[in-house]
């Protein structure tokens, strides 16, 4: 084959990278199109309010499910936030360069990588069994915080690294104390980073299947306590796909999904400006 | 004149290294003193020792003493944060918080505990009209600091360690990131300040420390070389090291 | 006055303490899978857990050898379309795509990065299991797997690779433009190297999804325990095969269950620790140069 030019192989090279991108656009607009235009038809108020039949029929809405969801989630956030922001100011601000601080971060390296199904068999034998929560929110809410304690580490340390260094010594000297430095210069001004790794947080949960469907049960009753158990909308989803046929019900909870990660992100984007904003002069 | 600081045989390591040797200088009280040599002669490592802002460095040692008002800094059971309240300083790069304009200059006032809300609102005002910067920003405390131009942040960076009434203003360079006309305010200003503080200065820039200072002191790696009147160190220099140095034959 | 110390201690001790947390919550991992695996390994022995080829559990049989090709042959599959595609939208975000274009593709990738895997599943489900299923076999299939897998990582090498061809300074690219070289041969010759560890490090968390990935491939994959010998025939790897079983596993079988986390586990350590490897040996390359 005669040696192409270099004109020719860049006429070559964009043409490919163009199809790429073509590609991609196409997944996108199959997924999400597919999901919004087919599952739309069967969102309605009463779909939203009503709770599931229970069983095998697939009938009914997600009303306690929804519910289900947002308590799950706001319990995981209690107890993921404190831990996560915590391990970042420490890593961030207080840890010797020693062993011990290098063997936290590579458990945290490690920990990231780990498969959520993996998080769901640790959160069943020690949460549902060995500490007797049973199937239950608890239970779920502790898996959860386990999966996404690195994920919040890193965006919470990341934020608090971006704090340029002059305002810590200029903190320290005005004759704060380092936990006054923390507590009134580096966490406001890493706030919205800080905000931005927790809504992210918030987002992987709500997609979140593998290790709750191993730990909550999955009973579709509204949650009366901490110990019930309950299902959210992605395992909703997928007892639909799994045990009933009620494709267009899946559809439809696909479409709740779906536009909720539409709003998480177009938050975490607002956040990450504010945080620019922030860091440069604005208000 | 009193000494308002006085270092005796004061030596400094980072790590192995030493920056200091042997550095025997006293800052005279309600005077500018001056630090110039070359780039890494180890001036700012000796004005940041003055007010222990060194310690945040891993690895740092301190040999001798500071004596603030007759008392060493360094000594065993030292309050740290009483020390920077009475040794302010100002950095290179202006650094305000990204906060308003007010939380900035009430920053040092709320975490040394001189709270209560009227008072604060007095020692901001009083802490910007030092800084010759109240006039300019009297109507917009509440917008963030980081809205002002270059040579207004420096001043509020002066107002914001003027607030915690140290006794001695430490300045590294304040004026290299600014343009001349913000220069000249700032050189202005600490000729005001100097009635009622002590300043210790240290700038890469001769013809300030000759204009702006009232003494000069000329380090060269790590050694005091020489430290006199600012007029005579720079007429009349008694070390051929400061002559060079001087005469812009290194550095 | 002395308040101030006192809180600026105990809070130091407390930050200490959440910090452990996440090394407790990687050891508490470790030591409980490895726990409830322990049963099954002593009495199934890890050679013949690893290299069986039967899996039925209601004959005692336990051997992961076709899961272990699942979870490979899906992986590779999924790379094979995901990393020309990633880095080549990557290339064209980062240097090709006017504003315009860029202002729709780039969150568009994000939106794809966010999307749950059970949508993905549910969307394979419908549409592209069928298509498979035109073509021949079941539709459940390694192929149907292989494609779902592809969509759900591409937007992970997207943007982290874009991320990394931007942060290329510009002076590499002027250095080169200003020796004659052509668009192309810039990127292809000094900027995609220079991003190599960006570009390899998306790779690695690529792969790290696509080996822990359940709930999609559950769907789609067909679940069948023999080794797939064509990309129409179903497949069984490892994550899809724990979140199968393992509601109504009991005794041993459940214990095996867990012993397959405890493979993907080690898994997932070995896979981050050749990329550090790699990734470090990359960089040193670089500074040497």
């Amino acid at each position: 084959m005669p040696r192409m030019s270099a004109k020719s192989t860049q006429k070559l090279a964009l043409v490919c990278i163009w199809g790429t991108g073509v590609v991609t656009l196409l997944i996108l607009l199959v997924i999400i199109g597919y999901v919004l235009l087919r599952g739309a038809a069967d969102i309605s108020w009463s779909f939203l309010t009503t709770p599931p039949r229970g069983g095998l029929s697939g009938e009914g809405g997600i009303s306690t499910v929804i519910v289900c969801t947002l308590y799950l989630l706001g319990l995981t956030m209690a107890i993921v936030v404190p831990l996560g922001v915590g391990a970042a100011i420490y890593l961030s601000e207080y840890a010797p360069d020693n062993r011990l601080t290098h063997l936290i971060r590579y458990g945290t390296e490690v920990l990231a990588g780990v498969p959520s199904i993996v998080f769901g068999l640790f959160g069943f034998a020690l949460f549902v069994t060995a500490l007797h929560f049973r199937f239950s929110i608890l239970s779920g809410a502790l898996t959860l915080a386990c999966l996404l304690l690195p994920t919040l580490i890193r965006a919470s340390e990341e934020a608090l690294r971006a704090v340029p260094r002059s305002h810590r010594e200029a903190a320290l000297a005005l004759g704060a104390t380092k936990w006054q430095m923390v507590w009134r210069v580096l966490l406001p001004a890493a706030l919205p980073g800080i905000a931005t790794g927790i809504i992210l947080c918030i987002g992987r949960g709500v997609g979140e299947t593998a290790c709750l469907f191993v730990t909550m049960g999955g009973t579709s009753a509204l949650p009366t306590s901490l110990f019930s158990g309950g299902r959210t909308l992605s395992m909703h989803l997928l007892h639909l796909v799994l045990d009933t046929n009620a494709f267009e019900k899946a559809l439809a909870t696909g479409v709740v999904l779906v536009i909720t990660i539409v709003i998480i992100n177009a938050i975490t984007n607002w956040l990450s400006q504010r945080f620019r904003a922030r860091m440069t002069g604005g208000a | 004149m009193e000494a308002k600081i006085e270092t005796r045989k004061f030596s400094f390591y980072y790590g192995k290294r030493q920056a200091l040797r042997d550095v025997n200088l006293h800052v005279r009280e309600h005077q500018i003193t001056a630090l110039i040599g070359p780039s890494g002669c180890g001036k700012s490592t000796f004005l940041r020792a003055l007010n222990r802002m060194n310690d945040i460095i891993p690895g740092a040692r301190a040999e001798g003493e500071v004596m603030l008002d007759g008392r060493n800094i360094y000594a065993p059971g030292v309050d740290v944060v009483e020390v920077r309240k009475r040794v302010g300083m100002v950095f290179q790069q202006p650094n305000p918080f990204p906060k308003t304009i007010f939380e900035n200059v009430a920053f040092g006032p709320r975490v040394l505990g001189m709270d209560g809300k009227v008072s604060l609102d007095e020692v901001v005002e009083r802490s910007l009209r030092s800084a010759a910067l109240w006039d300019e920003v009297k109507d917009i405390l509440n917008k963030s600091g980081l809205a002002l131009s270059g040579g207004q942040q420096q001043r509020l960076c002066i107002a914001r360690a003027l607030a915690t009434d140290p006794e001695v203003l430490l300045m590294d360079e304040p004026c290299s990131a600014l343009d001349p006309q913000s220069t000249l305010r700032i050189e202005e200003l600490m000729d005001e300040l100097k009635e009622r503080y002590t300043i210790v200065i240290v700038t890469h820039n001769m013809q300030q420390a000759a204009r702006a200072s009232d003494w000069t002191g000329f380090l060269l790696l790590g050694d005091l070389v020489e430290y006199g009147k600012t007029t005579e160190l720079f007429s009349r220099p008694q070390d051929k090291r400061t002559e060079d140095y001087i005469t812009g034959r290194f550095g | 006055m002395k308040k101030r110390y006192l809180i600026d201690r105990s809070s130091r001790s407390l930050i200490f303490v959440l910090a452990l947390a996440s090394f407790a919550v990687l050891v508490a991992i470790a030591v409980f899978t490895l726990k409830e695996a322990l049963p099954a390994l002593q009495k199934i022995g890890l050679l013949d857990f690893l290299l069986g080829r039967e899996w039925r559990p209601t004959n005692g049989q336990f051997g992961i050898l076709p899961m272990i090709l699942g979870t490979v042959m899906v992986t590779v599959g999924a790379l094979v379309f995901a990393v020309p595609l990633g880095v080549g939208c990557a290339i064209l975000l980062a240097e090709v795509a006017p504003q315009r274009v860029r202002l729709i593709l780039r969150p568009a990738v994000e939106l794809l990065v966010g999307i749950p895997s059970v949508v993905y599943g549910l969307v394979g489900l419908v549409l592209i299991v069928p298509l498979v299923r035109e073509i021949g076999g079941p539709g459940l299939s390694l192929a149907a797997g292989i494609i779902v897998l592809t969509a759900m990582i591409l937007p992970t090498i997207i943007s982290i690779s874009e991320d990394s061809i931007r942060a290329v300074p510009k002076s590499h690219r002027e250095g080169a433009l200003a020796l004659g070289a052509t668009d192309w041969q810039t990127m292809w010759r000094v900027v995609l190297p220079a991003a190599r560890s960006g570009i390899a490090a998306s790779i690695v968390l690529a792969i790290g999804r696509a080996v822990g990935e359940a709930m999609a491939l559950v769907m789609v994959i067909g679940m069948a325990t023999a080794i797939p010998m064509s990309p129409l025939d179903p497949a069984r790897p490892l994550a899809p095969s724990i979140a199968l079983e393992i509601n109504y596993a009991t005794g041993l079988h459940r214990s095996t269950l867990f012993a397959i986390g405890v493979v993907l586990f080690v898994l997932i350590i070995i896979i981050n620790s050749i990329a550090m490897i790699v990734m470090r040996r990359g960089a040193h390359a670089q500074n040497v140069r």
